[in-house]
């Protein structure tokens, strides 16, 4: 699975209350959710974010608490990953159990600016920025969490291991 | 090689007889939790599923306290979706208004978590219930319903970090200055997926109150859980709480941690955290004289009954700066009640003091008082993100209860010492 986008680059320990604030989290319709996201990191971000593009970060993405309304806000945004130094684990699971694909990727992601073109083979775990050219190896997902993003989530994931059953 | 008590309890649940850190294990679930917030999104996977019933209508906690009393429609159309749920699914343990408190200050005066349990909670403070001795860790809605079809949940074993306590508290220092303290030294994510394991003779020496604050903020540090081994305070906590049976474990002694840390306890100062991680904790002094225009005493880490206790005690007989507002919130109606029996409630209403139903409120900017921009809040609270109590341009300080009565006094955060020699 290639992935190719414009990167939106963010600093360190971005919490989930910058990417959704709680003021927010009165519904759970993704369309709304995603019309806030990252508001309080960056107004901007919810008007001008183009499908397909990539969420670039430093560590600690997604720390605080455990909405899956954030992840659910970035994917319904039309973000198509998001590559982090390191992840919050809380944040992590969610963004794979509502499948939208995460890359951690260690310090690889200083070099990473914004505006860069990048893609993203979930396969290999490889990062190649296409800007400022160079290539950078994350973790792979394993091939049931790459199952689980295809399914577009762990309950589609479910369901379709449970057809496959019956 | 001998196991940490997290490593006992998730092994236990896994049908094991041991486990190792890293080891990807499917645990058996004494009990899943949700709130206002989460379960509505729990509640639409649940039902994409297509099952008939819950795993054990009993072991199912749902808890409307985030925005209730409802702030607006959409919060209210949020709680009948999840009184529906628990209506046509049986659910014992639902707590609406007038029987809710804050989820983490209630689940374990009811008696619904216990030494030994393992459990998940979509809530990322779930960490609290580690005080007890239960393994309880934080997830999203969507394990969340899963949990509540099966039953059941996968973790990866986490690898545990001791953190050692020695010797006697100061006067005033308490749980939340220790925690505080403890994140300051390793960071918000020091224990990122780890295991927090909080030990020595001051943690001994802390109420169960006390160390529900402390695993309350393992999840600030990053931590999968907090744990403090039970002893006689537990167990003398869930007598006649509890109504299942239980079983509290040990750590073995040769059980192997990723890093020890330890702290004499007689050095550490009352903790103030800055704006905007609560990693930013320095000693009271450091932050003496910043002006504050709200004060919060209440939520899930420090709504219990010691903490209006404490707070009451520097409060009593005085009044709050005319400079701000000053908002009280008892974590659960028996907190409440008590509160109002000992004579407490008045003494924070003649403080002037706003006294609140219980709700998580004004902790995650939701209602009940929020910030304007450019404002400042000192709040007994968990977390001080950006715009975490209301305007993005607004700032919250966290501390214990001590340090927020007296800063409601002056109107500036204020070392309790500093009003009750006055």
């Amino acid at each position: 699975m290639i992935i190719k986008g414009r990167i939106w680059k963010f600093g360190n320990d971005v919490d989930t209350d910058l990417i959704i604030p709680a003021r927010y989290l009165n519904t759970t319709d993704p369309q709304e959710l995603a019309s806030h996201c990252m508001e309080d990191a960056d107004k901007s971000f919810a008007g001008r974010v183009q499908p397909g593009d990539i969420i670039a970060a430093g560590r600690n993405f997604g720390c605080g608490s455990s909405r899956e309304h954030a992840p659910v806000a970035i994917k319904s945004a039309g973000v198509s990953c998001v590559i982090a130094a390191s992840f919050a684990r809380i944040f992590y699971r969610n963004a794979v159990n509502i499948g939208l694909p995460i890359l951690e990727a260690g310090a690889s992601v200083e070099t990473i600016e914004n505006g860069d073109e990048v893609e993203v083979d979930l396969a290999t775990g490889e990062i190649r920025n296409l800007t400022h050219p160079g290539v950078y190896r994350a973790a792979a997902f394993p091939p049931f969490m790459q199952q689980i993003i295809k399914a577009g989530g762990l309950i589609n994931y479910v369901k379709e291991r449970m057809a496959e059953r019956a | 090689m001998g196991m940490t008590i997290t490593e006992k309890i998730l092994a236990g649940h896994a049908g094991r007889e041991r486990v190792a850190p890293g080891e990807l294990v499917n645990c058996r679930l004494d009990l899943v939790l949700a709130n206002d917030i989460t379960a509505p999104l729990a509640i639409q996977e649940f039902r994409k599923l297509g099952v008939s019933k819950v795993f054990d209508p009993g072991r199912v906690v749902l808890v409307m306290d985030h925005f209730t009393p409802n702030k607006d429609i959409k919060s209210a159309e949020q709680c009948l979706v999840i009184r529906e749920f628990a209506r046509e699914f049986g659910i014992v343990n639902y707590f609406d208004v007038g029987a809710m408190g804050i989820e983490h200050c209630l689940l374990p005066e009811q008696g619904l978590v216990l030494p030994g349990d393992c459990m998940i909670g979509a809530d990322s403070h779930t960490c609290t219930y580690g005080a007890l001795g239960a393994f309880a860790t934080g997830v999203g809605s969507t394990d969340l319903a899963a949990g509540m079809a099966l039953g059941e949940c996968w973790f990866k074993v986490p690898e545990s970090m001791k953190f050692v306590f020695h010797g006697e508290l100061r006067p005033w220092v308490g749980g939340k200055d220790l925690i505080l303290y403890t994140i300051g030294r390793i960071g918000v994510e020091g224990a990122r997926y780890r295991a927090m394991e909080f030990t020595g003779e001051a943690i001994g020496a802390l109420s169960v109150e006390g160390r529900l604050t402390m695993c309350n903020m393992a999840v600030e540090a990053g931590a999968k859980n907090g744990i403090v081994a039970p002893d006689d305070k537990t167990l003398a906590f869930v007598a006649g709480r509890a109504r299942r049976p239980f079983q509290a474990h040990a750590g073995d002694p040769e059980a192997s941690y990723v890093e020890v840390h330890e702290y004499e306890a007689g050095q550490i100062e009352l903790q103030v955290a800055f704006p905007h991680l609560p990693e930013n904790s320095r000693p009271v002094s450091e932050a003496a004289g910043i002006a504050v225009d709200q004060v919060v005493i209440g939520s899930c880490t420090n709504g219990r009954l010691e903490d209006l206790r404490m707070a009451a005690g520097i409060l009593r007989g005085r009044r709050a700066s005319s400079k701000l507002r000053l908002i009280v919130i008892p974590g659960t109606q028996e907190i409440y009640l008590q509160a109002m029996r000992e004579g407490l409630l008045e003494v924070f209403v003649e403080a002037g003091a706003a006294v609140s139903t219980p709700t998580c409120g004004p902790c995650l900017g939701g209602h009940m008082g929020i910030l304007a921009h450019g404002e400042r809040a000192l709040a007994t609270t968990n977390r001080n993100f950006v715009g975490r109590m209301g305007h993005p341009e607004s700032e919250v300080y966290l501390a214990g209860p001590a340090v927020a009565a007296a800063s409601a006094i002056t109107g500036y955060i204020t070392h309790p010492e500093e009003v009750v020699s006055k």
